[in-house]
């Protein structure tokens, strides 16, 4: 049994064990440095439950100090002992007292080493050693010299050490020397400017003085943003927090836009919030407002003065947010910052605040209060955003719900659904209930002339169909056939399967197929748009099996001109289906004489034609990283290995096809509706990978000339080579100039490059914009619609519906006719199909990432791969590894000299004073280590890369 | 910042200077109050709470009188100015009347109710501090006060309160320490070792319940012994102050469940 003892006021009979030790106490920001102290020291419970007040990270670190053995750190609890207790007296601050407390237990040490030493008859009294106060607060060494209290400041200390001067550098400013500013509570100190009036914004942005558009954080530095608005060719630039004024990405906001001298180029340096921020406390921002040097904001400050030696050259106009239009929070996907909790132990259910940190780098980090913070670590959870007061640096929220371990699949994948708002739900009862009551036993009636699926259809059965898709495909929404005619020509069809005669217009299935826009595909999940009944059964083309289909037939000469096109829906039965390595297959054996490799063949040689037409024309060839995940079995999907993605002739052959059917229906539905046709164009955005959301307002415009002319400085100035982008045509040219011949995959990478300044692909209404604007830059068409993949995109569902309108199929639905109502769908099918690629590249990056952990933990080491270098920074590079398709950074600890408008670093060479300098420019090739590395506060795994060749960047 | 204190800092120190074991002080007041036949007011710390017993009488109402045994009628109120926040809570608060009955069910078996059928003793539980261990502190100065009134109790009743920090079990918590850890009020009989009550409002994990819940019957006896002597020197000062019998402090044989006590 223990002891079990009432504690009996006042305690006059405690003894505690005496040390013979040196005595200082240290307070505040001084406590950093005392990792250099060497004899012992005490510390005392006042000083160290201020550090705690003062900043829980910092406590923490004074925490591992004081358990270091070697550090003979003592601590003791003055607080407790009658002694050396003190109580706050009337009109004294909580500072002073405690400065007081500090100053009463150094002088009852003091006596307390005599009492506990006495002197011993016959023998020289002992030497007792000295109790010293240090302290860095003048007026205390003042009271305390009075106390008769030796002390000394920290500064006095170090100086009287062996080697002072190494130490003396890492010692706080001289500046602090003065005596510390005792603060009453000054009340809540604002962060940020308040907003203006909703009226005098609107009023603003009427008469032209204000500029209203979407916010977009930056994904490198968490201190700058930039909003596109229509009036100003380049995006305004808005730096630091007090500009940003609360804006959260996505937010509609209104900017006020600065002289153009203040008008800077965007920052060029990597601003991590998570190491910037590092001991910024919780509870600290707002809540008191008493720190008047306040680190982190000083700390900022640091950061984007050290940013305002620019070049000219580049100047973005600058501005500041001074309104909030619409707010576009949702549930964010966080992990708890474990560095912000107060306790860490299971059992506590008091309520803290702690920060959530968001997945997305786009976010600030999220305060938040929970009673189950200690069991959320290691956790992703759902965090909303409530408010954001001008009194507090960051967003305050609350917990939603916990998705699961970090890590594990279902937690990933969950996170990465909500992340990019994919409504993954399964599907209601009111949805079911559209299906055809037969369920999968559904089947194409007998031909006759009652049945309604027979009506105005074309009998196509005996026609040699087959599909060519990726391995594993279920919904397969393409079919394909061809075969010479009588009088030379040749006879081409796409069919493509009739998924508007399933899904009616304006039912709970339409709905929800709208609200949806497309399926997602992610590596081991499909989410999909339509109930998998008719997405993999109903619909899909499958072989062997009579389904409905609307076809697009053409006749065309052996040389690919068109002679005739017709549209009608039909009824088809596939013979095969094929993947694409099968289909190159069949072609190439010559032993295969049968109509169906022959129909392949045929199809070939067309797509051949069209295709070089088509690059005759100006169309772009642009590459986009693709890579493949092989997943190791159903059950665990362990990924195995990441390899890029094949391209065969018959994965261009399907896309030739297809490319040629959406135009051909394209120009068909536009000749008829010309108001509501559903349509789709391809343009330019910006380089750095910003969302365009205000493309309503953009549309029609030309693409502007700015996004590529990074890309061209770049390429210019390290490659000499020009890049012309004046028409679709010219640029497609001078990108095929783009060849090193050292180094054949620099093509690839330009492409690349390249097609992330302009891809962003949308869906418009074509009465919306002037006819002229119709083109489709990538493909240089005049006019594009998305018709080839109803099962798996919304739009394509549309344009079947206005085709079979056009062909006098079916009268056009009502909904159809309303221009405002399909902008409003497309609108809708545009963000969630922008989403739906996120998504799925995230999720492909989650899977490298997880190969890449597997692979690392096989080869016992780190992965290595080459890299290209595709950006500079003032402190890192960023790279592009086209083998994994991923994109990482690379981070210099030591200082590198930084030319940014040659796109080069320098780092001085180490070895040597006088050796050549190493430098490294965009384009250049390198090897980087790449390893998986986990965040230690927030869990997150993040892919971190160091430099192997030409230098070890790990070293510096 | 109720937040920011430690429960358990590194010296093994509670927020208040405690260490893990140690109760708080515990003061004990058995002057009569008013017209009560006995009162007692108990402090554990900072929680204070003044308990007043009047019967074994005649009950009031028909309806409420039990032919073989007397009825304990319990009714606590609890100051508006008990708490930080001043907050006047009604009589009719659940919370309020299940303190009560859990005050009463205690009770019942420990009092010999048979002695005095058809009678009724009430019990007038009024808070005047919360610092936590609310319930433990009604139930010692319940057992003082009916002690104080003479009513036969069978046995003491000593509550103490055991929380968990972690792994570390705490005795005696104080109002921040029970809103941050799990915990159990316990009540014993020492002389028996048997348990009239437990209580527990938050969660505690099994393989720690049986720990704690050995530890605050073992700190039961430790809060008896500080109770019985409170007893004692007032039975002393009483039998001093009439002028007879023993001397102080020899005049615990007055009430027949203090003479038992002595055996223990």
């Amino acid at each position: 049994m223990v002891e079990i003892t009432i504690r009996k006021r006042p305690r006059t009979e405690a003894v505690i064990t005496q040390r013979k030790f040196f005595k200082k106490t240290a307070r505040g920001k001084v406590i950093k440095e005392s990792n250099l102290f060497s004899p012992p020291i005490i510390l005392l419970q006042t000083v160290i439950e201020e550090v705690r007040h003062r900043s829980l990270p910092l406590y923490n670190r004074l925490n591992a100090l004081i358990k270091m053995d070697e550090k003979r750190i003592w601590v003791f609890y003055n607080e407790y002992r009658s002694e050396t207790a003190i109580i706050r007296e009337e009109g004294e601050t909580p500072n002073d007292r405690n400065d007081r407390g500090i100053r009463k237990a150094a002088a009852w040490y003091n006596d307390h080493i005599r009492v506990t030493r006495p002197p011993i008859r016959g023998q020289a009294p002992p030497k007792l050693p000295t109790v010293v106060l240090m302290t860095e607060d003048v007026a205390n060494r003042q009271k305390a010299e009075k106390a008769g209290i030796s002390c000394i400041s920290v500064r006095k200390y170090v100086e009287g050490m062996k080697e002072p001067t190494q130490l003396l550098d890492l010692l706080a400013a001289e500046g602090s020397n003065e005596i510390e500013p005792t603060k009453a509570a000054a009340g809540r100190q604002a962060f940020y400017p308040d907003y203006i009036p909703t009226s005098t914004l609107l009023a603003g942005v009427k008469t032209g003085e204000l500029h209203q558009g979407h916010f977009n954080a930056n994904q490198y530095n968490y201190l700058e943003g930039s909003v596109s608005v229509p009036a100003l060719s380049k995006p305004i630039l808005l730096i630091g927090r007090e500009n940003m004024n609360r804006a959260v990405h996505g937010d509609v906001v209104v900017v006020e836009v600065f002289d153009e001298k203040e008008w800077k180029a965007p920052a060029d340096e990597v601003v991590d919030q998570d190491s910037t921020l590092k001991n910024d406390d919780v509870e600290d921002s707002g809540d008191e407002g008493d720190d008047e040097e306040d680190q982190v904001t000083r700390r900022e400050k640091q950061v984007l003065l050290s940013e305002e030696v620019k070049r000219t050259s580049e100047k973005q106009p600058t501005g500041r947010i001074v309104g909030v239009i619409k707010r576009n929070w949702r549930a964010y996907v966080c992990h708890i910052d474990s560095t912000s909790l107060t306790s860490s132990n299971a059992t506590s259910l008091s309520q803290q605040t702690v920060f959530a940190t968001p997945v997305s780098r786009l976010l600030p980090r999220i305060r938040l209060r929970t009673r189950q913070a200690p069991t959320l670590i290691g956790q992703k959870i759902l965090v909303t955003i409530d408010r954001w007061d001008v009194t507090s640096r960051y967003p305050e929220g609350h917990f939603v719900r916990a998705l699961g371990k970090v890590e594990s699949k279902e937690a990933e994948q969950e996170s990465l659904l909500l992340e990019f708002e994919v409504p993954y739900r399964p599907f209601g009862k009111a949805i079911l209930d559209c299906l055809p009551p037969q369920g999968d036993t559904w089947v194409v009636p007998p031909k006759s002339d009652t049945s309604p699926e027979w009506r105005d259809r074309v009998d196509l059965r005996d026609l040699i169909i087959c599909s060519i898709d990726p391995p594993n495909c279920q919904d397969i929404d393409d079919a394909l056939h061809a075969r010479p005619l009588p009088n030379g020509n040749i006879e081409a069809g796409v069919h493509i399967a009739d998924v508007s005669h399933f899904v009616l217009p304006d039912n709970p299935m339409d709905s929800e197929a709208a609200s949806r826009g497309t399926t997602v595909y992610l590596v081991d999940k499909r989410i999909d748009m339509l109930p998998s009944l008719l997405g993999t059964n109903l619909c899909s083309l499958r072989p062997y099996v009579e389904r409905l289909a609307f076809s697009t037939i053409w006749e065309m000469t052996p040389e690919a001109e068109i002679v005739n096109v017709r549209f009608t829906k039909s009824v088809i039965a596939s013979k095969a289906a094929f993947t694409y390595e099968e289909a190159q297959i069949r072609k190439d054996d010559p032993n295969l004489q049968d109509e169906l490799t022959a129909g392949i063949r045929l199809l070939n040689t067309l797509a051949q034609k069209l295709k070089a037409g088509r690059m005759a024309a100006g169309a772009l060839n642009l590459a986009s990283p693709e890579v493949k995940i092989h997943l190791d079995s159903a059950e665990s999907s362990d990924p195995i290995d990441v390899e890029q993605k094949e391209m065969r002739e018959t994965n261009s052959l399907v896309e030739e096809f297809m490319l040629l059917a959406n135009i051909s229906v394209a120009r068909k539905i536009q000749e008829t509706f010309p108001q509501t046709a559903v349509l789709r164009y391809f343009s330019f955005t910006h380089f750095q990978g910003y969302r365009i959301d205000d493309f309503g307002s953009r549309r029609h415009l030309p693409p502007p000339r700015t996004n590529f002319e990074k890309l061209q400085d770049v390429l210019m100035k390290r490659k000499g080579l020009a890049l012309d982008v004046s028409s679709s045509g010219a640029l497609a040219a001078s990108l095929d100039k783009c060849i090193d011949p050292n180094e054949p995959a620099f093509n690839t990478l330009v492409r690349i490059m390249g097609t992330r300044c302009m891809l962003s692909a949308e869906y418009f209404c074509s009465g919306s914009v002037g006819r002229d604007t119709f083109g489709h830059y990538g493909l240089a068409s005049p006019i594009y619609t998305h018709f080839t993949s109803p099962i798996r995109r919304y739009a394509d569902v549309l344009a079947h519906r206005q085709l079979a309108a056009a062909i006098g199929y079916t009268p056009l639905h009502a909904t159809l006719h309303s221009k405002s109502h399909v902008e409003r769908v497309l609108d809708v099918v545009n963000r969630r199909h922008r989403m739906a690629q996120m998504a799925g590249r995230a999720s492909v990056e989650f899977y490298v990432g997880l190969a890449l952990k597997g692979r690392n933990e096989r080869e016992k080491g780190c992965v290595r791969e080459e890299a290209f270098v595709i950006r500079t920074f003032r402190n890192g590079l960023g790279v592009f590894v086209s083998k994994l398709g991923i994109e990482g950074l690379v981070m210099f600890k030591r200082e590198i000299r930084f030319d940014a408008d040659n796109y080069t670093i320098a780092i001085p060479s180490s070895t040597a004073p006088d050796a050549q300098d190493l430098t490294i420019s965009v384009f250049d090739k390198v090897m980087v280590n790449i390893e998986v590395e986990k965040d230690k506060n927030t869990q997150r795994g993040r892919v971190k890369m160091t430099l192997v060749h030409p230098v070890d960047s790990s070293l510096m | 910042m109720a937040s920011r204190v430690e429960i358990l800092n590194q010296g093994g120190f509670r927020s208040d200077g405690r260490r893990q074991y140690e109760l708080r002080d515990m003061s004990i007041d058995l002057s009569p109050q008013g017209t009560a036949d006995g009162a007692a007011v108990v402090a554990h710390g900072l929680t204070q709470v003044m308990v007043s017993v009047f019967g074994p009488r005649e009950a009031k109402m028909r309806s409420q009188t039990i032919h073989d045994r007397a009825n304990i009628n319990v009714e606590l109120n609890i100051a508006a100015f008990s708490t930080g926040e001043r907050r006047k809570r009604s009589r009719g608060d659940k919370r309020i009347l299940e303190m009560a009955a859990t005050i009463k069910s205690t009770f019942e078996p420990v009092v010999q109710t048979n002695l005095y059928p058809r009678c009724q003793i009430d019990i007038y539980v009024q808070v005047l501090q919360q610092d936590g261990g609310l319930l433990q502190t009604c139930v010692n100065a319940t057992t003082l006060a009916l002690i104080n009134a003479g009513i036969p109790l069978l046995d003491f009743v000593c509550a103490v309160t055991g929380g968990v920090h972690s792994t570390s079990p705490l005795l005696d918590l104080t109002l921040l320490e029970e809103n941050d850890i799990p915990h159990v009020t316990v009540a014993v009989m020492p002389k028996t070792a048997k348990v009239t009550l437990v209580t527990m409002e938050t969660r505690l994990h099994v393989d720690r319940f049986e720990e704690i819940f050995r530890l605050a019957a073992d700190a039961g006896k430790v809060v008896h012994a500080e109770m019985k002597s409170a007893v004692r020197a007032r039975t002393g000062t009483l039998v001093a102050a009439m002028g007879a019998g023993p001397r102080a402090g020899a005049g615990e044989t007055e009430k027949d469940g203090d003479g038992r006590m002595n055996e223990y």
